[in-house]
């Protein structure tokens, strides 16, 4: 993790927000992300993000709970422990219909929560940066880094300029790591109403 | 304003009052911040009390035996495995609301799914209770698992439909766990930010995984709810069709029919939703949610209540019709002389009234769109399906191939009503403890159907209404064509 430097620009509506996204693309600034209460239909498309993986994760760990379940039920009454059960078929697969499908459901619902966490860095006790108190509350905050070439200064203005209701500059560590939100965020208070 | 977002004013609001996002965050997070009120407290207490006693009651029963309980040796299943099917049947409901309704882009479940999904967990605790302290030697539910042990190792038979229980109960639960806590995260961030005091920003802290809000987070947040809403609608359907499977394997008359899947699926539905509304009437009340739960949501779940119960009557008049035409004597004395008749008669006729007959009030749209009306009504299906279990279990048992092991009349004894009754006390424990600590409605939901489904939106549709086909065409077409030169796809609402 290393200290960088950011300026962070505040929307307070979906309609200002997209054409800021395009305007901060199309000048060549480095969008490091943009924090939103909700999930805004488009953003990840405008931001020029592609589409996640992460369905494709959630089916192969699907087929490892269906040949898991499988092979292991057929290993158990076929070779290693063959009980006679009023003289039915021992490879009895119709039979073995419901916890390969419960298996299979389980695999790729946990597979995928848990990758789902670990792409995201998501976790008790993780601790990240947060640019704004009110990206989790009514704001859309627009990041974007600073690079050697950036006039902070000017982009600031110019992310005023495209509509931003607050922006300011932060130098912060990026990334995460482990710590306590109570020791490092400020305490809330309630806005003031303009 | 693209064309697929327009919202037709007939359609009523799924949140009233003119919000913004600031206040749908307000409104919501404000129970968990205020001091519970003194109705929270009574009746937190009293859920205590009774889990009390459901756990002496659960005391009594492993230490003295299942002696202590009322069923014998024709009615191996009384109380308890009615239970077991009837709370596993009520946490139906809170998966068909997150995961089907999702699925099929029904908007108004995200102002009802957040609730209804702890009450699926709640439920679906309380009912694996019944099954494990049913086996009598609690202490070997272990058994259960296959895990390599020092007996062979012997496995237990995969094949058989109580061994598909273990499975699909626990993988429900799982799995209802999982989308509920994964959806949970950024509206427990929500809670974070706002923490005005050092233990609640700590403990929110730890509950919201440090999550941000980035953009790409909740690309794969959205990924990820869609895919669960995938997975748990072939689960839910799947795990009241295992439950029937315990009856419908069997040899029993009266259980032994290819009804049972749908039918047990269907009722499980009925009596959820029934259970939805009675926590949902009770909830909007005292915490103040008329704008999130309005009357629009509850219509739309007595829709639902009305659809299911006409399914569960069709299934009843099939099964009498099923016993009738076979010519089976045994299936015809099953349901003709034991169930509609006989010493148990009151209980099926009172399930029929209460799940047949009494449901179709709800054709009239006056009385779907009644409070004190729904309350009742949802309070009366809950027993008529208690009772249904109770029908198929006890009705179908108590006169057994031979006359001499004939039951004597079943009656439950305090323990068996004290473990009913406690599991009452752990739902509603954890439902005032949730109602409490959690936001009881998904905030980040709301706020995404906020600006189509909202109230001021639906004013802002006025215009449109009035505006010319030919005109709306244009504007929507030239809209596109602008949308494909900007390259980016933007819902905006500034065209009228």
């Amino acid at each position: 993790m290393s200290v960088k430097k950011f300026v962070v620009g505040c929307f307070d509506d979906e309609k200002v927000l997209f054409p800021a996204v395009t305007k901060v693309r199309k000048a060549g600034y480095k969008l490091q992300d943009v924090y939103t209460p909700f999930p805004v239909h488009g953003l990840d498309k405008a931001m020029g993000l592609r589409d996640t993986s992460l369905h494709t994760a959630g089916f192969i760990f699907g087929l490892i709970g269906t040949t898991t379940a499988v092979t292991f039920m057929s290993w158990v009454f076929t070779k290693d422990w063959p009980v006679n059960i009023g003289g039915k078929p021992h490879f009895a697969l119709p039979a073995w219909i419901p916890i390969t499908f419960e298996l299979t459901v389980l695999c790729a619902a946990v597979g995928m929560v848990l990758t789902f966490c670990y792409i995201c860095q998501l976790a008790p006790f993780i601790k990240k940066h947060h640019f704004h108190p009110r990206a989790t509350d009514d704001l859309f905050v627009m990041v974007i880094e600073c690079t050697s070439k950036t006039n902070e200064h000017e982009l600031k203005n110019f992310l005023d300029a495209a509509g931003a209701i607050e922006s300011n500059i932060q130098v912060v560590e990026d990334g995460w790591w482990i710590g306590r939100y109570d020791r490092d965020q400020q305490l809330y208070k309630e806005p003031i109403v303009a | 304003m693209s064309l697929t977002k327009y919202e037709s004013q007939l359609r009523e609001p799924l949140v009233d009052g003119k919000k913004t996002y600031h206040d749908v965050t307000v409104d919501i997070v404000h129970t968990i911040e205020a001091k519970p009120t003194r109705l929270w407290y009574i009746g937190f207490y009293v859920a205590v009390a009774l889990l009390l006693f459901g756990v002496f009651s659960v005391y009594m029963e492993v230490v003295y035996g299942i002696g202590q309980w009322n069923v014998n040796r024709t009615i191996g299943w009384g109380w308890d495995i009615t239970n077991f099917v009837w709370w596993v049947g009520i946490g139906h409901a809170g998966t068909l609301i997150s995961a089907i309704l999702l699925l099929f882009r029904q908007g108004w479940r995200t102002g009802v799914n957040r609730a209804a999904e702890a009450m699926t967990i709640f439920a679906v605790m309380c009912a694996g209770q019944f099954p494990i302290f049913h086996m009598g030697r609690v202490w070997m539910a272990f058994f259960t698992m296959p895990y390599p042990n020092t007996r062979g190792p012997l496995w237990p038979n995969f094949n058989s439909p109580l061994m598909w229980d273990v499975f699909a109960i626990s993988t429900y639960f799982t799995v209802s766990l999982l989308f509920w806590y994964s959806g949970l995260i950024p509206d427990l961030a929500t809670v974070r930010d706002r923490a005005k005091t050092k233990l609640r920003k700590y403990l929110y802290g730890i509950a919201a995984f440090g999550w941000t809000g980035s953009t790409k987070h909740w690309q794969r947040h959205e990924s990820l709810s869609l895919v669960l809403a995938g997975l748990s609608t072939p689960l839910v359907l799947s795990v009241h069709t295992i439950v029937s499977f315990d009856f419908a394997t069997s040899v029993v008359p009266g259980w032994h029919t290819t009804i049972f899947p749908p039918y047990f699926v269907a009722g499980a539905i009925f009596s959820g939703f029934a259970m939805v509304q009675t926590l949902m009437l009770i909830m909007r009340k005292v915490m103040g949610l008329q704008d999130y739960i309005t009357l629009g949501h509850i219509e739309a779940m007595n829709k639902v209540i009305v659809l299911t119960g006409s399914i569960v009557g069709c299934a009843y008049l099939t099964e009498l019709f099923m016993a009738w035409y076979s010519m089976v004597p045994y299936e015809q004395a099953a349901f003709f002389k034991f169930r509609i008749a006989g010493p148990y008669g009151w209980s099926y006729w009172l399930m029929m009234t209460c799940n047949v007959i009494s449901p179709q009030l709800f054709w009239f749209r006056k009385l779907r769109r009644n409070i004190a009306f729904t309350f009742i009504m949802s309070i009366v299906v809950n027993i008529g399906m208690w009772f249904e279990r109770f029908v198929i279990i006890v009705t179908s048992l108590y006169r057994d191939y031979l006359p001499s092991s004939w039951s004597p009349y079943y009656r439950p004894t305090i323990w068996e009503v004290g473990f009913y009754l406690g599991t009452f006390g752990l739902f509603f424990t954890c439902f005032f403890l949730f109602a409490k600590y959690f936001p009881v409605i998904a905030i980040a939901e709301i706020k995404a159907v906020l600006k189509t489904s909202g109230e001021s939106y639906k004013d802002e549709m006025a215009p449109l209404e009035v505006m010319s086909t030919e005109k709306f065409a244009h504007e929507m077409l030239h809209h596109d064509e602008h949308h494909r030169e900007g390259d980016v796809h933007v819902v905006h609402h500034d065209k009228h």
